[in-house]
């Protein structure tokens, strides 16, 4: 499954790297933490967040991760959009909270 | 600045001296503006070179957490990269507070951080902790009011 699938299926808005929507999703991880996120995510996980400051970008680039999305309508800083264009991290964006986000890209991602 | 001085030199070992590749990196204390870019670059580096996978994944998280650490509490620092065909080693020192109680920093949860570093998902305590289990030879020593210094080996199988 790539990350447009996702952007389509859970109706997210897309913030950053638009041309890179066809990464592929090969998990995911949901975290706030970077350290817990840095240790125990993948390569290809898309990270589910509430960070919104330009430091996950850096993380997401670090674990090669298909995309991040931010939780509860947050918006990214300017800068973490700056970064995330630079780096060709896709940065979207959910109305959902973690719990109810995790669940469904869960369930895509296991069909 | 003359323990910065000493701080800077790098441990060879007879292993050290049969490098692949080697490299020194500056970390800007206090600047998060930039934090993980040389995490990054290690890491695309040693994908070059073509190291095993589980290496350049426990490498990425010793070198990311050590980048962060100077970011967060010292003034400057400074990681020095030896891959050698049997390990991939940082030497990494960095001129600031210190860690008074090494044995307490290890501790997982344990943190100095302040709010604000905090509330950006850093000083979880797990830090020194990640570094450690990525590694294995870990040794920390440092100096109150002058820096640390971390010596990280990560085996190649």
């Amino acid at each position: 499954m790539n990350v447009e699938t996702i952007i389509k299926e859970l109706n997210l808005k897309v913030r950053s790297a638009l041309d890179k929507l066809n990464n592929n999703v090969t998990g995911g991880y949901t975290g706030d933490l970077l350290s817990d996120v840095i240790a125990n995510s993948h390569e290809g996980d898309i990270w589910i967040t509430r960070q919104v400051h330009q430091n996950i970008v850096a993380v997401a680039s670090l674990k090669e991760h298909a995309g991040i999305i931010l939780t509860n309508s947050c918006e990214p800083t300017r800068e973490t959009l700056e970064k995330a264009n630079q780096e060709k991290i896709p940065v979207m964006i959910s109305d959902l909270p973690a719990f109810e986000l995790t669940g469904k890209i869960y369930n895509l991602l296991v069909k | 600045m003359v323990v910065w001085n000493k701080l800077k030199i790098t441990v060879h070992t007879a292993e050290t001296e049969n490098y692949l590749y080697k490299n020194s990196f500056d970390v800007e204390g206090g600047n998060f503006n930039n934090a993980g870019a040389v995490s990054t670059q290690v890491k695309s580096i040693l994908k070059n070179i073509g190291l095993p996978n589980n290496v350049i994944r426990k490498a990425a998280i010793a070198c990311y957490e050590s980048e962060i650490n100077i970011v967060s509490y010292a003034r400057q620092g400074v990681i020095n990269l030896i891959v050698t065909p049997k390990t991939v080693e940082f030497d990494i020192a960095d001129e600031g507070p210190g860690i008074p109680d090494i044995e307490l920093a290890m501790e997982q949860g344990y943190s100095t951080a302040d709010r604000q570093i905090r509330e950006m998902g850093f000083g979880a305590g797990m830090g020194l902790y990640n570094i450690k289990c990525s590694s294995d030879i870990f040794n920390l020593t440092s100096e109150v009011d002058k820096g640390t210094f971390l010596k990280i080996i990560i085996n190649i199988p």
